[in-house]
């Protein structure tokens, strides 16, 4: 088959769109397994390719959760993809998790080329309308560009002439990302995990940055400095306003139970190591007659 | 350090080179997000998986990791879940990653993990492998916005006492061993690739405060409080159970004890009585009368375990407890203002 020209004019047979795939959304893990299958390349092959799995969502949106790498073989005319290798692991993924499903392919490097084609067909025949994601290893152009691809084939009556490559945008979901935490994902080396103090002073520096930061725009604006914005006004209004109207004595009554509570709490349990320690002295250190 | 000092006399020496100590693990941010991905998928159903990577010196590197299927009934699974492995691990040596077996993960609920269980898969691994961790995952506290991933590793004195399966007070008290000293932790380090960071210092997102802070900024820690609270009563409860075993176990040696006195006192008559009469005297052991018979001690392996079990919940409470304090009073600094 000849290679895809993004910009083709030619009329193409509207696929059968029982599902058509509206977006892609990705999870972090895996971009994490594509750049690691990629460090770990063997050095004749220039990219690497694996299977996505996830699932279908009935809105049309193809939820991307894991991969894993597939060996190949590419050269400029052939490419050789490992068959049994590929139903190998997805059978082992399978049983842990039966409802991750084939949905597409990988590969690392920007754009498509004549290889893509001719796999991108193999999956076709494992999975209706398979989704497949470059992921720019190289940093072309300045930046790690992830793009989906659908494919649709173009004919010209009863002929097959070109399978053409719609890009599809693509929602990276960090979700999971940001509650391990970016620092601890993106460094390439942490000294140590911060425990639960040290996450909440974290917390609480960004919170009173993020407060200095709207007293400095209010301050600006009032002073005439900055022109005022009423969207951010509105926002920073309803902010304020979202702080529940407790009269004083009623909030402090709260915040003293659960300050009475927690302290309780505290107690209980330097108490309950106490006696421990003494049930271990006397467990241990009894005497036989 | 001694440790290093030794083993580099002993490299001189030509002698059989020591293992410098365990002292970090370094995850990569791939096993790490693999490992929190399953837990959470399968909470609160506990899954367990395994560790891959590199033993080099004082430093277990786990670079990859992959997740084992649930068992629902062991008899048929046995050969299923011994070729699963075989085969994940061929297939990833086929695309270069280590497949060094280096330890285990599992997940655990409230950080219930101290099982007798956990300890005989402890050993089971030592066999084969000089040096493996196990790796506990908590996705309950993840809503809490806190990365529970803690390494463990039983301790060498541990081990040596559980193969000799002898748990007497009197083995302990002689290697002054405390419930302490059953676990190791050891600290854990996460790394990344360069182009792994390179793709996620572009990916970040541009707001200011992350999931993980709203998490944290959460002020509804009473489930997870509650939970805790029973789960810790529980385990007292339990404890004070081990505790009647021993008392039990101390008053019937008291008893016997005072029996062996009895007989004792009536056979030392009897032989004076004998003396007197000039026959022979009776000898003054028995070993085939039942209150000669030495009554077993109990193991305390439970009883460690429970109070390990226990202290980690009263740590647990203690943070969480904290965060709050720090939450109450933030709500109170903003209510004023």
């Amino acid at each position: 088959m000849a290679a895809a020209n993004e910009h083709t004019v030619l009329q193409f047979a509207t696929p059968s769109s029982t599902t058509s795939i509206l977006t892609a959304r990705i999870h972090p893990l895996v971009i994490f397994n594509v750049c690691d299958c990629f460090v770990r390349r063997p050095d004749s092959a220039e990219r690497v390719i694996g299977t996505l799995l996830g699932s279908i969502l009935p809105d049309g949106t193809v939820d991307i959760r894991n991969s894993y790498a597939v060996p190949h073989n590419e050269s400029s005319d052939q490419v050789a993809v490992d068959i049994d290798y590929h139903h190998n692991m997805l059978a082992s993924h399978l049983k842990v998790n039966p409802k991750e499903i084939i949905v597409g392919w990988y590969s690392t490097g920007l754009g498509v080329n004549g290889g893509s084609a001719l796999i991108h067909d193999f999956y076709a025949r494992e999975v209706t309308n398979p989704i497949h994601l470059t992921v720019d290893t190289g940093f072309t152009n300045g930046e790690g560009a992830i793009k989906a691809f659908v494919s649709s084939n173009l004919s010209l009556g009863d002929r097959q002439l070109a399978a053409q490559f719609q890009e599809v945008p693509v929602d990276l979901r960090m979700v999971e990302a940001e509650r391990v935490g970016y620092d601890v994902l993106k460094a390439t080396a942490v000294d140590k995990l911060p425990n639960d103090m040290e996450g909440m002073e974290l917390t609480m520096e960004r919170l009173l940055g993020l407060v200095n930061d709207v007293y400095k725009y209010v301050d600006s604006v009032v002073e005439g400095q900055t022109p005022p914005d009423n969207n951010i006004g509105r926002f920073i209004a309803e902010a304020v306003a979202s702080l529940p109207k407790l009269p004083p004595q009623v909030f402090d009554n709260l915040v003293n139970d659960s300050l009475q509570d927690q302290l309780l709490l505290l107690y209980l349990s330097s108490i309950t190591r106490t006696q421990l320690s003494l049930a271990e002295k006397l467990n241990t250190a009894a005497q036989m007659l | 350090m001694a440790t290093m000092a030794r083993s580099f006399l002993q490299a001189i020496s030509k002698d059989e080179a020591v293992a410098p100590p365990l002292r970090v693990v370094q995850i990569e941010g791939l096993a790490v997000l693999k490992i929190i991905k399953h837990c959470k998928e399968f909470a609160p159903t506990l899954v367990t998986g395994q560790l891959l990577g590199l033993d080099v010196g004082s430093v277990l590197e786990v670079t990859n990791c992959f997740p084992f299927p649930v068992r629902d009934d062991d008899e048929e699974i046995e050969a299923d879940g011994a070729n699963y492995q075989l085969e994940m691990m061929r297939c990833l040596r086929e695309v270069n990653v280590d497949n060094n077996t280096v330890g285990w993960y599992q997940s655990t609920v409230l950080g219930s993990y101290q099982t007798v269980e956990l300890i005989e898969t402890f050993m089971n691994y030592q066999e084969n492998i000089k040096r493996c961790v196990c790796i506990i995952y908590d996705p309950s506290k993840a809503d809490l916005g806190v990365l529970a991933l803690k390494a463990l590793k039983l301790s060498d004195s541990f081990m040596e006492l559980y193969r000799a399966g002898n748990f007497t007070g009197e083995k302990l008290r002689e290697k002054n061993f405390s419930w302490m000293d059953i676990f190791e932790e050891i600290p854990i380090k996460v790394s990344n690739s360069a182009l792994v960071s390179a793709f996620m210092t572009e990916l970040e997102t541009d707001a200011p405060v992350s999931q993980g802070d709203y998490d944290r900024l959460q002020s509804s820690t009473t489930p997870f409080l509650e939970n805790n609270m029973e789960f810790l009563i529980k385990c007292m409860d339990d404890l004070s159970m081990e505790q009647q075993k021993f008392q039990y176990y101390y008053r019937n040696l008291s008893r016997q004890q005072a029996q062996q006195q009895a007989w004792l006192q009536k056979r030392r008559t009897e032989n004076m009585a004998r003396r007197s009469a000039g026959e022979e005297p009776l000898p003054e052991e028995d070993p085939s009368n039942p209150i000669f018979k030495p009554i077993p001690e109990p193991s305390r392996l439970e009883s460690f375990l429970i109070t390990n079990q226990v202290s980690n919940f009263c740590g647990q409470i203690n943070g969480v407890a904290g965060q709050n304090f720090s939450r109450l009073y933030l709500t109170k600094a903003l209510h004023e203002n």
